[in-house]
């Protein structure tokens, strides 16, 4: 391995340690306050549009950056619903498996669309004979 | 600015997701042309990154937070359509996944986010930097202007999504949308410049909108005038 190439991967190995840190341990701290758009759906009255929608989607297997698994369930004060609500660690893993796993798609999907190597060599070969 | 299911009609979840399949499709071709073996292992990372911290909400206005998009440092790293398809697959992954944002919209958040806030606000960044003289405080501040901007317009396409639904009407939702992600866009510019300026100071060869000989400006002691 020559050493470009070698600091490359150093490069890329510690974006990806910080990314995942970020998200481990950060992201259980964020805020929880609504987004733009829903704190704006909510003081403009159409954010039950949302809450009455049954999801298109439902088997997201880590809903609301949460581990099922690892949720605690809590009675909400207001509703007396019992409700789950994701625990720090819940919320920091499932960050972590999101952004390690996306690394993974994303490298694999980069591979499929890259050109093949041997097309590269013959496009490189001819651009340096003619 | 996820948008759930719900807020939008079939016209808009239509033509907004037949918008997106085009410039996600062209992109994907285009992306066979533009990954080498270097944007290869950094498309991975900035999918990744962008990921992690699309989690970070910060808090902005009284009960209101906001995050990162991304759009605007993952073009400006890639180019446009690598890019795009960066912040297409992120909004993927954070839909089936994650339930962050509707299958039905997915349409429209890759058109608002990885349009509007990524391809287009790349072509802003190439006019705005253009017009500066060249060095490297003119690439950040266009980095900036471009990342705000993106948010900003990027609420802008959702808040008009909404009106035509008939969710919430113009003058009603555009104003508000606009208004918050004013102050949210000041976070992405300055988490753009942030990242951007670690990356230049640690592989500037990886930033492919940063040209070292019009823009670098030598390092303390360095001699890379070209």
């Amino acid at each position: 391995m020559d050493k470009t190439k070698k600091g490359g991967f150093i490069f890329i190995l510690a974006g990806l340690a910080i990314s995942a840190a970020l998200a481990l341990f950060l992201s259980p701290w964020a805020s929880s306050e609504p987004d733009g758009l829903e704190k704006v759906a909510e003081d403009k009255g159409f954010l039950e549009k949302a809450e009455e929608t049954e999801p298109a989607w439902k088997s997201a297997p880590l809903p609301d950056y949460s581990v099922p698994a690892l949720n605690r369930k809590v009675v909400d004060e207001e509703t007396g619903e019992e409700v789950e609500e994701p625990s720090r660690l819940s919320t920091g893993l499932a960050g972590l498996l999101g952004t390690v796993g996306i690394f993974f798609v994303a490298w694999g999907l980069a591979v499929v669309l890259k050109k093949p190597e041997r097309e590269e060599e013959a496009q490189a070969g001819e651009a340096s004979t003619g | 600015m996820h948008i759930p299911d719900g807020f939008l009609n079939a016209g808009v979840s239509v033509a907004t997701g037949v918008a997106a399949a085009g410039a996600v499709g062209y992109g994907l071709r285009r992306a066979r042309e533009e990954l080498d073996e270097k944007a290869v292992p950094l498309m991975a990372l900035a999918t990744a990154f962008i990921f992690a911290a699309q989690m970070l909400n910060f808090p902005v206005a009284a009960g209101t937070s906001g995050h990162f998009l991304g759009g605007v440092l993952a073009a400006l790293l890639l180019g446009p359509w690598l890019g795009s398809l960066v912040i297409a697959l992120v909004l993927l992954v954070q839909c089936l996944g994650f339930a962050d944002g509707g299958l039905t919209a997915l349409g429209a958040n890759i058109f608002n986010m990885g349009i509007v806030g990524t391809l287009f606000a790349f072509y802003v960044f190439r006019l705005i930097r253009g017009v500066l003289p060249p060095r490297r405080p003119f690439y950040f501040l266009s980095a900036a202007a471009t990342a705000w901007l993106s948010v900003f317009l990027a609420s802008g396409a959702c808040a008009v999504e909404l009106a035509i639904s008939g969710t919430s009407p113009l003058g009603v939702a555009l104003p508000a949308m606009l208004g918050v992600h004013a102050i949210i866009g000041i976070g992405e510019a300055i988490i753009t410049v942030a990242v951007l300026s670690l990356v230049l100071a640690v592989r500037p060869d990886l930033v492919r909108t940063f040209d070292l000989r019009r823009d670098g400006f030598p390092p303390r002691g360095a001699e890379v005038r070209g």
